[in-house]
């Protein structure tokens, strides 16, 4: 069959049109997923879609961190073994997985939702930013970590955020940036060779 | 067809929006291309190349490769990354106010020269300059200037008298000041005293070397802020987004103490 031709299922069409609305999927890889399905086991297939409603119809986000949990708090936020006196303030939900994977990690997360964009008219009411205030004024908290993006709306986020912290007296902390590993000195911008050679350690 | 392939171009990054997974469409504002808008592949990764030359606020060298619909960058060499900007919220918030009003104002693929030296050098003395609140007076007034919206500060826009050294009205449909006699027919006017049109006049008229010497107490500075935000919410026809959020900063306490 030819890879470009229209389908003569308007099922089959739907379906490969709502697939390569999704990231990294491109039309013929719709294609390829749909013509997958159509030939799979229909129990294997209603999982599937089980599993894809579930995500809009079984999820909140937790009460204490606005992460995304199936419960009123989420795993981490339960978890007796962490550090319950270290916040890391990440924008996004999909931030957390990855600083967990890094395994080096052992405190709370809270997740804004978001970064303070001023030409976006995006400011610190429409993010978590008051949900954290008040969760550093009620728990003993004794450092925040700041882990916005390193661009312009995440440093104002996180310079927005000490300014409000630090007279609380918590330690704040930005993540360290500088050069990415695997890169090239020669390539790096003047702000991420500022930031390393400021952030620079003994060796 | 004689457009070249590819090309280069000075550049401010002034916009920047998120594209599929890892991408940004930029806008840029260039000295002889005017305002235009550009793919950067991949600068949403960590190892990208590209992307802290195509920072917001980052004025670089860039070369681009003409596409269908959008152009796209091929390479990138900062120029100046204006550091200090980026490096204290308050600056930072003023550079993202001056470059949303030459993204409002600034029509694609129109050249103006004057206006892209008047945003390099409005980004330049914010990083440096004591009065940043001046700096941004300057620019708005010579803004305007340059996308032809000039406004009237030596006569009355009604009867077309000269002023006189007492309470003249701005009024922001007029484009211009009101005499006391005029003001009384017109709604919304913004009254001004005689010493904040003395400078508006002086920020139109002069460079910037002689605007700087000005030193302007607080209540000049805040009637001149409030004519030019009413100004030029009248002319965009909505609120400048980034000018509610340095009301913002301003309101709280702390906000506005620079990093030195
Ligand atoms: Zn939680
Ligand atoms: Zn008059």
């Amino acid at each position: 069959m030819d890879q470009g031709s229209i389908p003569t299922s308007e099922a089959v069409y739907k379906l490969i049109q709502g697939l390569s609305k999704l990231p990294g999927i491109g039309p013929k890889s719709a294609q390829r997923v749909t013509y997958y399905l159509l030939h799979a086991p229909e129990e294997q297939v209603k999982q599937l879609s089980d599993a894809i409603l579930s995500i809009k119809q079984k999820t909140k986000l937790c009460s204490v961190c606005f992460n995304v949990t199936d419960t009123e708090t989420c795993l981490i936020c339960r978890n007796e073994q962490r550090e319950h006196g270290k916040i890391c303030v990440v924008e996004q939900p999909q931030d957390v997985p990855a600083l967990e994977h890094t395994t080096s990690y052992h405190g709370l997360y809270h997740v804004l939702h978001g970064a303070i964009s001023p030409t976006e008219g995006i400011g610190p009411d429409d993010l978590k930013i008051n949900e954290l205030l008040e969760r550093l004024k009620s728990n003993k908290i004794d450092e925040v970590i700041l882990a916005t993006n390193p661009n312009i709306e995440g440093e104002a986020t996180a310079m927005y955020l000490s300014k409000l912290i630090s007279p609380m007296g918590i330690k704040v902390t930005r993540l360290a940036m500088g050069l990415p590993f695997g890169t090239e000195l020669e390539y790096a911008d003047d702000v991420t060779l500022t930031h390393a050679i400021e952030g620079r350690q003994e060796f | 067809m004689s457009n070249p392939r590819n090309y280069q171009t000075e550049a401010i990054i002034i916009k920047g929006v998120k594209l599929g997974e890892a991408d940004r469409i930029l806008t840029l504002y260039t000295p002889h291309l005017g305002k235009i808008q550009a793919v950067a592949k991949g600068v949403r990764r960590p190892r990208s190349k590209m992307a802290g030359h195509l920072e917001l606020l980052t004025y670089s060298q860039v070369w681009l490769a003409r596409g269908r619909n959008l152009d796209t960058i091929t390479g990138c060499q900062t120029i100046n990354s204006f550091l200090q900007l980026k490096s204290d919220l308050w600056l930072t918030s003023c550079a993202l106010y001056v470059t949303e009003l030459v993204n409002q104002f600034a029509a694609e693929h129109i050249e103006n020269y004057p206006l892209f030296q008047l945003l390099l050098k409005t980004l330049e003395p914010l990083c440096k300059d004591k009065d940043k609140e001046l700096v941004l007076r300057y620019f708005e007034i010579n803004l305007l200037n340059q996308v032809g919206y000039r406004p009237q500060f030596k006569h009355c826009v009604a009867c077309n008298k000269a002023l006189q050294p007492a309470t003249n009205s701005f009024c922001s449909a007029a484009g211009g000041m009101l005499c006391p006699n005029c003001t009384q027919h017109e709604f919304l006017t913004y009254p001004l005293s005689v010493n904040a049109l003395k400078v508006l006049r002086l920020l139109q008229d002069s460079d910037y070397a002689t605007s700087s010497r000005l030193k302007l107490n607080s209540s000049i500075s805040k009637e001149l802020e409030g004519v030019m935000y009413d100004y030029l919410r009248y002319l965009l026809e909505r609120e400048v987004k980034s000018a509610t959020w340095l009301l913002t900063l301003k309101e709280q306490k702390g906000m506005l103490v620079p990093n030195k």
